[in-house]
């Protein structure tokens, strides 16, 4: 193993990642920057010279339920947070999936570590992504600066939105030492209506015309028969599943109207709020994907396009943001199905490109945008490809 | 406020841009006249004032891409303008630049219900959007007030808010893809109808850049099923402190109201005088709570907030109890600004953003602020996510209080930053807030920032002189490591 030679630098505080950074960048050496180190598998990362980890910056910093604000260092792990505010009846709104069982890895998954790779869970349709959340940061960039961007409120359009461009960058721009989120009261209840037996494009019709209601729809996925068969379902039947939260007497008269909306799909079953919590996890967790050999691969395509493109593919795929997700299980390479659509693929477990390569003029100003916050190229080096 | 000094050489080659503008877009489509540039001289921030070089109006993606090739090839500054309704001075004409109209571009190109979302051109207003789909039982959520007039691409160059962003969130948060064109004339497509895009996200970066980064010409917006229901409900208080703390106590009861706005007395007094919408002259603040959804969803939410604010002490509560009444109970609030504007020659709107529990400190503040530049302020505040509007009351025709004005503006803003809020919650920094970005950030952080622009813009050509109270050519902030965030040369002229 590599990583036993390697040195691995744990940081106190942002005072002690400036002084990392630029040792590292006075010797043009690389780092790996890691939280948990639960995503490390992702992306075609060359070892760097030294790993900078976060885990030791796990404080939070400043909670006001009350202003729907948190503040934390980045290495403060999702676990914690979610119990820190499920604690004064508050969630994390972007419902970012762990991962650690679907990649098979040990460790703990960090807030910074699922704002950088921007996870989202299956709220994402209603609420928005982890980007969407993003408020606010300190971070250390490649030029050896300690830097801020954001604020600490809600509502802020005060310069540049850096936090949606670190959201997402796989820690290639610069390594957070604070961040700032949105978090929202919890649902008081849920429930889930199951659709049994339904083929991908009849099932993508439900979850469309649920989306297409004001039901505000919190959840839609669709397993289909190979994907409902595997654990934890086990189940003898394709399940379409549609999520509503929210106060009692809401989610009873919208589950109503729903289930009669969706007649012509079946009968729909409920669960019941503990069941549908259950639920759901595994969804976000794509527990039906969990321990198969084969590449696995994250589709984002427009959501109507989602059964068309598993259409063309080889291999079990399933369905979260109504279609607009897919994980597929598949040897093949699913991008030009993918890309047909407007879409994207991010190979999660495999060998290959992780990331879909980008092109022309927007390639050049992704890259003078790398550039500008690490010219040296010290962070994740090739993390998302070699462009 | 100053801007750059116009460059004389430019200045004296008019003629031979307005030609070569000509060449790009025939006909109407280059205004050169005087006459014919007065219209755009200003933006919503009509205090200021520049006549630019030449209007140019392109029709297709084409001309936009060849005007701003041109244009960086001869060093000629280009300034996008959507309806120019910006409250910032985004849209601030320079006396040596291009204004790039965009109102040509005014088609929705695709409504996409299957994927909830419409293209359509940058120049298509906010409202039009809605309009176009509300028969299929759709609109788009941002609804800044100005939705009448402003555009889309105006839109999303500033973030704009709106009432009920609370809930639905910004542009930033309603904004599925767009096109840009750079200043160099490359044409970049960033998102599309997706939930996410390949690649960093640069249509996160683009939103809200205030029209420094590119020219948006197409914009992929998300569409929502119209609520079943909406109900709106005035709630009035004896004092700001209870109507702040019982703002606070419908958050802390899981309630996200779509909207959750409050106006002090001088702001209800106005706006009741100017629409009669039956607001309670009496109380010292008022809120406007909406909630919508389900009837089932309504009628439970409506009944919690009602005990909330009987509990804080309201003295009064009306709930709409029709759609119009609905309406009605906004149109006050929607109707503010020139609700304001009758009572006062003239008024500045100041945008800060603050948290919520120091909402007493800052209008206690605010009001001693005002009795110390003699100028009267009214309030009217997104309670919801702590964006402030205080409007200055001011007469421009005394000598010095625009001036008093813009003091009593930026201490204001001062104090929204001290308390641990920011600059601007929804209007954008433009012109108006430039000078008071290092409030907020220090050098190391706008040189960061505006790294970002020489990435998209590396000749400083695409709106120039707002946002950033120092131009630094991009070679410059490439070598120099600012350090500590301390300013080199404090006292250098700014432009």
């Amino acid at each position: 193993m590599q990583d036993l030679a390697i040195r691995i630098e744990k940081p106190a505080d942002a005072g002690e990642v400036l002084a990392i950074v630029e040792a590292a960048g006075a010797d043009s050496r690389t780092l790996e920057i890691v939280g948990g180190g639960t995503k490390r598998g992702i992306g075609s990362a060359r070892p760097a010279d030294a790993i900078l980890s976060l885990e030791k910056m796990n404080a939070v910093i400043d909670y006001a339920p009350e202003e729907l604000v948190l503040t934390a260092q980045p290495g403060v792990t999702l676990a914690e947070l979610e119990r820190l505010v499920a604690a004064k009846g508050q969630m994390l709104p972007f419902e970012p999936p762990h991962l650690t069982r679907l990649l098979a890895v040990k460790g703990k998954p960090t807030l910074g570590g699922a704002l950088a790779a921007n996870l989202s869970g299956p709220r994402r349709i209603r609420a928005g992504a982890a980007r969407d959340h993003f408020l606010g940061f300190s971070a250390v960039t490649g030029r050896g600066e300690a830097m801020k961007a954001g604020g600490k409120v809600v509502k802020n359009v005060t310069g540049y939105d850096l936090s949606k461009l670190l959201a997402g960058s796989w820690g290639t721009l610069a390594v957070l030492t604070e961040v700032t989120i949105k978090v929202l009261p919890a649902a008081r209840t849920e429930t889930t209506l199951l659709l049994f037996g339904l083929d991908d494009r009849r099932a993508c019709q439900a979850m469309g015309l649920a989306m297409n209601a004001p039901m505000e729809l919190s959840g839609a996925a669709h397993l289909p028969m190979a994907a409902a068969a595997r654990k934890p379902l086990k189940g003898q039947m394709p399940v379409t599943a549609l999520r509503l939260e929210g106060f009692e007497a809401s989610v009873a008269s919208r589950a109503e109207s729903l289930a009669a909306a969706l007649r012509d799909f079946g009968r729909a079953e409920r669960l019941d709020a503990g069941h549908s919590r259950d639920f759901w996890a595994q969804i976000r967790e794509v527990e039906a994907f969990q321990a198969d050999p084969r590449p696995l691969w994250r589709i984002s395509v427009p959501p109507a396009s989602g059964w068309r493109v598993a259409e063309a593919l080889e291999g079990d795929v399933l369905y979260d943001w109504a279609g607009g997700l897919v994980w597929a299980l598949s040897e093949a390479d699913v991008r030009p199905a993918v890309r047909a659509v407007g879409g994207h693929a991010t190979l999660y477990k495999g060998t290959g490109a992780a990331f879909e390569p980008l092109t022309g003029a927007l390639a050049a100003l992704s890259a003078r945008v790398k550039a500008a916050f690490d010219p040296a190229g010290l962070f994740n080096p090739g993390r998302l490809g070699d462009a | 406020m100053r801007m750059p000094a116009p460059d004389p050489a430019l200045i004296v080659r008019k003629d031979e841009i307005v030609r070569a503008l000509r060449r790009i877009v025939p006909g109407e489509g280059v205004v050169s006249e005087p006459e014919g540039l007065v219209p755009f001289q200003s933006d919503g921030l009509s205090a200021y004032r520049q006549t630019p070089l030449a209007v140019v109006l392109p029709q297709t993606v084409a001309q936009v891409s060849a005007v701003l090739a041109w244009c960086q090839a001869n060093g000629v500054k280009v300034v996008p303008r959507g309806a120019g309704t910006s409250l910032s001075g985004g849209a601030l004409p320079l006396e040596d630049g291009v204004v790039l109209g965009m109102s040509k571009f005014s088609r929705i190109l695709e409504v996409d219900l299957e994927n909830r979302c419409a293209v359509v051109q940058p120049g298509v207003t906010n409202l039009a959007i809605s309009t176009a789909v509300r028969d299929q039982g759709f609109y788009y959520a941002p609804d800044p007030s100005s939705q009448i007039a402003c555009t889309i691409g105006g839109n999303v160059a500033e973030n704009s808010g709106g009432v009920h962003c609370l809930k639905y969130g910004l542009t930033t948060n309603n904004v599925l893809g767009c096109e840009i064109v750079l200043m160099s004339g490359e044409v970049v497509r960033l998102g599309g109808k997706g939930f996410d895009a390949a690649g960093y996200d640069l249509l996160g970066v683009v939103t809200g850049s205030e029209g420094l980064l590119g020219v948006v010409t197409e914009v992929t917006v998300r569409l929502l099923p119209t609520p079943q229901t909406a109900r709106a409900m005035l709630v009035g208080f004896a004092s700001v402190e209870a109507a702040g703390e019982c703002v606070g106590d419908i958050i802390a009861a899981g309630v996200i109201p779509a909207g959750l706005e409050m106006m002090d007395n001088p702001a209800i007094v106005a706006a009741e005088a100017f629409v009669h919408a039956g607001y309670p002259v009496g109380a010292a603040a008022l809120l406007i709570v909406e909630l919508d959804g389900p009837e089932a969803e309504c009628a439970e939410l409506s009944a919690h907030v009602v005990a909330l604010a009987e509990a804080r002490g309201a003295t009064s509560v009306q709930v709409s109890t029709s759609e119009a009444e609905r309406l009605a109970f906004w149109a006050g609030r929607k109707a503010a600004f020139p609700a304001v504007g009758r009572i006062s020659p003239d008024y500045y709107c100041m945008d800060g953003t603050i948290p919520r529990r120091q909402l007493p400190h800052v209008l206690t503040r605010i009001t001693e602020l005002g009795a110390h530049y003699g100028l009267g302020v009214a309030n009217v505040f997104h309670a919801g996510d702590g964006n402030l509007h205080p409007l200055i009351l001011y007469d421009a025709d005394k000598p010095g209080e625009l001036e008093r004005a813009e003091d009593f503006g930026s201490d204001i803003l001062r104090l929204c930053v001290e308390v641990g809020g920011v600059l601007t919650g929804e209007h954008g920094v433009g012109v108006e807030k430039r000078d008071l970005m290092g409030e907020m950030f220090n050098e190391t952080d706008l040189a960061c920032q505006q790294r970002v622009k020489c990435a998209f813009d590396p000749d400083l050509l695409l709106n120039p002189g707002k946002v950033f109270p120092r131009l630094h050519r991009c070679a410059e902030l490439g070598r120099v490591h600012v350090h500590h965030g301390r300013v080199a040369f404090p006292d250098l002229p700014r432009f």
